[in-house]
């Protein structure tokens, strides 16, 4: 076979290698060692933000820069995609 | 691409109502049920995506104008970032929800919840999800439109 | 070595992601590849969140008990957003190589075209 299908083989062989072994080394699935941050927040979420969805209120109050980042990510892939398909009016 | 034969255009102008409705739930509930603006926001797209398929997209880009996406699209964005920008004057920081704690006095999404509640709760959330699920709705379509338009008239190309 | 078969479910499909990424000369095929790849990283925070027999984190008609971790559910909402605006952007240019070329092999474009 050529010299690039040899190296992508042998590269990816490493790859996996590296990630099995990582893989069976972690920590069981299931057994958390510490969570103090989202012990805090499924406690006070009812009283400090007054919504029932956990998700949510991660999501929009207490990492709301998050979300605004995602949407000016949203905002330029939608940008980009009409801007290469513009027609020019002779 | 062209339209398809008028069974399907009837099937499509029956579904979609359903579709809308189930997809806009699934928006206003979002501080409530699992689900909120981003996911709302991709099953009103796909309900949209259908009539496109549908209907043919010269037809779809005949009825709604480009502009009157782009339009749409930035009053979402500008929405979101305008009760950012309140809450910052309300409450003290950015971001803050300056509804449900208390600073000021509104008839409105100012209660508080206690597992079986109404939507009437979660201060500045559900606007939040409103604003967030117009954004995805305008900006997914206008996506599958432009691309579906740009490669229909498409004769021959040059090698 | 049982309890850990969400991990070696995402190092499975990071790898066929990764092969269809080197091994194939059609675009779209290299494109679903690192489609492939964003999925596994996605199913990879997921689990990383799970207490043994916890419920949803949500409090509407709850039946009570230990609640999963919140947080990495709201990091993968927006990885996946941000996967979908990437595709969105790689797809448009592959219909402009398309248009200009004639071909989508990956080996005869990429060349100055007169």
């Amino acid at each position: 076979m050529e010299r690039r299908n040899l190296a992508g083989a042998v590269f990816l062989s490493i790859i996996a290698v590296i990630f099995l072994f990582s893989a069976l080394l972690m920590h069981p699935f299931g057994i958390l060692d510490e969570s103090e941050m989202d012990d805090y927040i499924i406690k006070n979420t009812q009283s400090e933000t007054g919504a029932d969805n956990g998700v949510t209120s991660v999501v929009f109050d207490y990492r709301g820069f998050d979300t605004l980042g995602e949407a000016t990510v949203l905002f330029t892939a939608v940008a980009g995609v009409i801007m290469i398909f513009r027609r020019q009016k002779k | 691409m062209s339209e398809m034969s008028k069974i399907v255009r009837t099937i499509t102008a029956v579904t979609f109502p359903f579709a809308m409705i189930y997809g806009l739930y699934v928006i206003a509930h979002g501080h409530l049920t699992p689900g909120g603006g981003f996911q709302g926001g991709a099953i009103v797209a796909s309900a949209c995506a259908m009539i496109m398929v549908a209907f043919g997209s010269k037809w779809t880009l005949d009825k709604i104008k480009e502009k009157r996406l782009s339009v749409l699209e930035s009053v979402g964005a500008v929405a979101f970032i305008g009760l950012a920008f309140l809450g910052l004057i309300f409450g003290g920081v950015f971001f803050s929800n300056f509804i449900a704690g208390d600073d000021i006095a509104s008839p409105l999404f100012d209660n508080a919840a206690l597992g079986m509640s109404d939507i009437n709760t979660a201060g500045v959330l559900p606007l939040m999800n409103f604003a967030v699920g117009l954004k995805v709705i305008v900006g997914l379509f206008a996506i599958v439109l432009v691309m579906a338009y740009a490669t229909s008239s498409y004769k021959e190309v040059k090698k | 070595m049982i309890y850990n078969i969400p991990y070696i479910a995402v190092v499975c499909l990071i790898l066929v992601g990764l092969y269809a990424l080197i091994f194939k000369r059609n675009l779209i095929k290299m494109i679903i590849g690192v489609t492939l790849i964003e999925s596994g990283v996605n199913l990879f925070l997921i689990t990383l969140g799970y207490r043994k027999g916890s419920i949803a984190p949500i409090y509407t008609n709850s039946p009570g008990g230990i609640m999963a971790l919140p947080v990495p559910q709201a990091l993968t909402l927006t990885s996946i957003v941000i996967g979908v605006a990437v595709l969105a952007l790689m797809l448009s240019l592959v219909i402009h190589i398309y248009r200009h070329y004639g071909t989508l092999d990956v080996k005869k474009v990429g060349r100055l075209k007169e």
